[in-house]
């Protein structure tokens, strides 16, 4: 984690330093004397730990966290065990330690500040896992050189047309330079199903099957023989 | 009465000599200034000044291991904030003996 120090105190930040040389994960990138120096390297640094004094003169701890728009995680390091109440009203706070900090101590509070870390790569990963889940659900083809997005979902039948293939969805058709086979593969299985070698429909979008065809949408697009019985096993049939 | 001591800053520096001196030439250099700016703002009647003096100064106490006198200390910064001197005379005193303690490292 990388960390600043912002105490008034000189002797202070030094023992800080030096508490910090026990943990390898932390990276000490510059201490301050004051707040203000701080907001101006936080506003061009990436800090993921700040060991804050609260009594600092002219700007206190809580004024320079009330400053920062997204901050860090913060330790508070001071000799006031009375502002503890006022600093659980911040989330950015991890833990409150008094001075003189005990190594002990200084190590209990850094395993706090990496178990939220970790918390908050976890959560961050799910988001980006949703994220590509989501994006997952988009097609894009190249038309007249220009990369279209198709919503996939949105996709109720697809139709081979010589060395084209016609895409059709709710809102639009597409016709695209490519074949079927390439298509197929990039359509969920669970979804897309070809039902004859020259269209590929969206199961859910069926209204109804009659013999050998299928109507979906306005169209009725023909069953092959050999894809019958895949499509049966496909419907839930009562 | 207690005496100051290197009992905290020995364990913070695992046997790191480089730091130990480090340290207490911080202090050395920082706590002369400190209690300058005390006396200063006492003589003068800032007692919220004072009290904040104090209050930096309360930190060096507990790193020199005085730790009755860090309580003098964090009742004379109170007495201070309500515009009391009540225990000036003691804190004096300690400020005397760390001074003491300060010219024999």
């Amino acid at each position: 984690m990388n960390c600043i120090i912002i105490d008034d105190e000189a002797t202070a930040r030094a023992i800080i330093a030096q508490l910090c040389t026990n943990i390898p994960s932390l990276n000490i990138l510059e201490d301050f004397p004051n707040a203000m120096q701080a907001i101006k390297y936080l506003n061009q640094n990436d800090v993921d730990l700040i060991f804050l004094d609260i009594h600092m003169p002219d700007f206190t701890g809580f004024d320079f966290i009330q400053t920062l728009k997204n901050p860090p995680k913060i330790i508070l390091t001071t000799s006031d065990p009375q502002f503890a109440i006022e600093a659980f009203e911040y989330d950015c706070i991890v833990d409150y330690l008094v001075k003189p900090i005990a190594l002990p101590r200084f190590e209990k509070a850094i395993q706090k500040a990496e178990s939220i870390s970790n918390k908050i790569q976890e959560t961050t990963a799910a988001a980006s896992s949703q994220i590509e889940t989501s994006s997952g659900n988009d097609l894009y083809v190249n038309i007249d050189r220009r990369l279209i997005k198709i919503d996939i979902p949105s996709i109720y039948l697809v139709e081979a047309k010589g060395d084209y293939i016609q895409v059709k969805t709710e809102d639009k058709n597409y016709t695209v330079h490519s074949t079927l086979k390439k298509i197929e593969d990039k359509l969920p299985n669970d979804l897309f199903l070809k039902i004859h070698r020259s269209y590929i429909i969206n199961v859910q979008k069926i209204i109804d099957i009659e013999d050998n065809s299928v109507l979906i949408k306005k169209d009725v697009i023909p069953v092959s023989r050999s894809n019958r019985p895949e499509l049966m096993k496909r419907l839930n049939l009562l | 009465m207690e005496q100051p001591n290197l009992s905290y800053i020995n364990q913070l520096s695992g046997g790191d000599k480089t730091f130990e001196e480090k340290l207490i030439s911080i202090i050395k250099l920082e706590f002369p200034e400190e209690k300058a700016i005390y006396y200063k703002n006492i003589e003068s009647d800032n007692f919220k000044e004072a009290a904040e003096n104090v209050h930096k100064l309360k930190h060096k106490i507990s790193i020199l291991g005085l730790e009755k006198s860090y309580e003098v200390a964090v009742d004379f910064e109170n007495n201070l904030l309500e515009k009391s001197t009540t225990g000036k005379e003691e804190f004096d005193n300690i400020m005397q003996m760390i001074t003491n303690f300060l010219t024999t490292l």
